[in-house]
């Protein structure tokens, strides 16, 4: 992140052509899919400064977005690694190993479920379903879905993740994992 | 082989685009239904064909369809419920994903028939990369005049969106959804107003499930009456099933309504039986919210007869010994699982995604995931089986939305039917403390 806070020409024609799919008077309703947009912009997370420039933006109050930004698991309000590392633990992923995973990965990167590591690569984070029950363990990273996870997959995973050195976010479109 | 309407084509190269998905006959429900039907004509043909909505609460759509405000001067909308976020579904992700445009040919046909100009599809924010696929398949269906103004050159005009929620299993809710869609917290409303009534920014709305809105165009073109037939009683049609959990063959598959759940587990077909050839234990028939039963109840009614795939037979016997078929989300687990342990997987879930609006479910699932964790961390008391049962029954029916029923009803019926294994945890935390009751990774991989 450069530090200043404002969207470019190119993005801000796609925030007007969100805004566009409301009435005229509704566009609050475009709120959320801003805010991913901000959160992929600025940093992989929502800082009051992005909160208050989305506002600006929607011509509401910051209190409008800062509490829709807290309420949704999506939003980050405080920094996060540049690879957000998303276990599912609920059922399906329970009973086909998801404990293992988060075990392996808080082992191999040395932190525990909630952190970060020292070099600000990747964050461990457990989530609840994603839809991918049928495919269990998965991980989500970014946009993309990995699926069917074994331990070496995980690890080829966390090395390629480490060796680009890139930013992920949920609207990256590189979904080439999934389809 | 049962009939198969929905995703019959799904492995056909290539079926996500327009041109492949023409070609196996798609869209020609919007030619029929706009060329040569009344949109009332069409609401008909729904309510004949028994649909039942296919996000969970199996509510007759043509009803639903026939109870739309329509004031003059008002827009109306129609609103694709694509949240699927119940445990153990993934059935609207499989479809969206595959076949597109069977849901954009879904939501013209039926826009046409609720009268609706604008019309959107709401799905969750972590299936960002389907949204980018049904929005390249909207621009698609926008270039070849199935979208926009004056649609085949008819007098019909409609704006297709999809937006992306941001992670809350609540906006599944349709009308916490619709407070989503608006911009605002996930908080469900106070019903009435339905939204049939006041939903999106208070115009008369109608929300359905994908599936229900993709199940819409057979039903246009083989006309209600035959639809009927398919299926069983007034479960009509087929049916999406997400099947997870400990079987060889997860995925998503459809069933003809009424198939013996026996088969569905063990036949090749489907779900292939049971890994490593280890015994069933229990099923969750209908994603998370539903009734565990114990194998003895999934695969026979307490009458002995064979439980069906349908909403009558598996809600045999009420929450006595019967379940739901709920959104169509089945988990398997095998004689391995621990249930208090995965009780608890579910109870975590419910506390974390509750609103908070309602003090009952607020408190009561925060209390029902803190004893089910000391349960299984070996701290039970012996009186905590009796608290977790007060503690549901006090949150059923209370609340503003049914989030607080759905996570009610997995401890309830978790106790009622293993109730032996609480009570192994409690007395006995030593013999339970170093099993891990799951599979590792690499007993899956073969190893
Ligand atoms: C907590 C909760 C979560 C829900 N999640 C979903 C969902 O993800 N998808 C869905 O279609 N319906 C969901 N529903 C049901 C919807 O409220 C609504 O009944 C449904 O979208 C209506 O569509 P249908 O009649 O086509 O099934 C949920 C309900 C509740 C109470
Ligand atoms: S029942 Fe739970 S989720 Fe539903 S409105 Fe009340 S607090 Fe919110
Ligand atoms: S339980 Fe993990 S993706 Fe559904």
């Amino acid at each position: 992140m450069n530090g200043e806070i404002k969207f470019n020409e190119e993005t801000l024609a796609t925030v007007n052509k969100i805004i566009g799919r409301y009435p005229a008077d509704k566009s609050k309703s475009a709120l959320i899919p801003i805010l991913h947009i901000a959160q992929a912009e600025f940093g992989g997370w929502l800082s009051p400064e992005s909160m208050d420039y989305v506002a600006s933006i929607l011509k509401i109050k910051p209190v409008e977005v800062y509490e829709v930004a807290s309420f949704y698991s999506m939003f980050n309000l405080k920094p996060v690694g540049k690879c957000m590392l998303e276990i599912c633990r609920t059922s399906s992923c329970w009973v086909r190993g998801a404990e293992d995973v988060v075990k392996h990965i808080e082992k191999r990167l040395n932190i525990k479920e909630g952190e970060t590591t020292k070099d600000g690569m990747f964050t461990l984070k457990t989530v609840e379903c994603l839809g991918s029950c049928g495919s269990a363990p998965m991980m989500q990273v970014g946009a993309s879905y990995h699926e069917n996870l074994t331990l070496d997959k995980v690890d080829a995973l966390i090395e390629e993740y480490r060796v680009s050195g890139k930013q992920r976010s949920y609207t990256d479109l590189d979904y080439k994992n999934t389809l | 082989m049962g009939k198969k309407l929905l995703i019959q084509h799904a492995d056909v190269p290539n079926i996500h685009t327009l041109q492949v998905y023409k070609e196996k006959g798609g869209y020609a429900s919007v030619e029929k239904a706009l060329k040569s039907m009344a949109p009332n004509d069409v609401v008909e043909e729904v309510k004949k064909s028994g649909l039942r909505g296919r996000g969970g609460a199996g509510f007759p759509t043509g009803m639903k369809w026939s109870f739309l405000a329509r004031p003059e001067g008002v827009d109306r909308h129609l609103v694709c419920n694509a949240d699927e976020s119940e445990p153990g579904t993934f059935k609207d992700r499989y479809l969206m994903e595959k076949i597109p445009h069977a849901l954009i040919e879904g939501m013209i046909t039926s826009s046409y028939a609720l009268g609706a100009k604008s019309s959107y599809i709401y799905i969750r924010g972590e299936y960002f990369y389907v949204a980018r696929i049904l929005e390249t398949a909207i621009e698609e269906a926008y270039a070849a005049g199935y979208l926009g103004k004056n649609i085949l050159g008819t007098d019909y005009s409609l704006d297709l969106y999809v937006q992306v929620g941001a992670g809350a299993y609540i906006c599944g809710e349709e009308t916490a959804l619709l407070e989503s869609l608006e911009g605002k917290r996930g908080n469900p409303r106070i019903k009435p107003p339905f939204p049939a009534v006041a939903g999106l920014w208070g115009r008369p709305t109608v929300v359905n499930n994908v599936e229900t809105i993709a199940a819409v165009c057979p039903i246009v073109m083989m006309g209600g009456d035959e639809y009927a037939k398919i299926g069983i009683g007034r479960s009509t049609g087929t049916k999406l099933i997400s099947a997870s959990g400990h079987i060889n063959k997860p995925g998503t598959y459809e069933i003809e309504l009424g198939l013996p759940v026996e088969e569905f587990i063990y036949s090749e077909e489907y779900c292939g039986g049971i890994i490593n050839g280890r015994k069933l234990k229990a099923v969750v028939a209908g994603g998370s919210s539903v009734p565990i039963l114990p194998a003895e109840l999934i695969l026979k009614n307490d009458k002995g007869e064979p439980r069906l795939m349908s909403y009558e037979s598996l809600s045999e016997g009420g929450f006595a010994t019967g379940t739901m078929l709920g959104s169509g989300g089945f988990i398997v687990y095998d004689e391995t699982t621990s249930i208090v342990k995965n009780l608890y997987t579910f109870a975590r879930f419910y506390h974390h995604e509750s609103c908070g609006q309602c003090s009952p479910c607020r408190e009561g699932t925060g209390w029902m995931e803190k004893i089910l964790h000391r349960i299984v961390e070996g701290h039970g008391k012996p009186s905590d089986i009796d608290l977790l049962w007060d503690i549901q029954r006090k949150i059923e029916g209370n609340t503003i939305c049914p989030l607080g029923d759905a996570a009610a009803w997995p401890v309830a019926s978790a106790i009622r039917h293993f109730r032996a294994e609480f009570e192994e945890y409690i007395n006995h935390p030593e013999r339970i403390k170093d099993v891990k009751h799951y599979y590792s990774v690499h007993q899956l991989a073969g190893a």
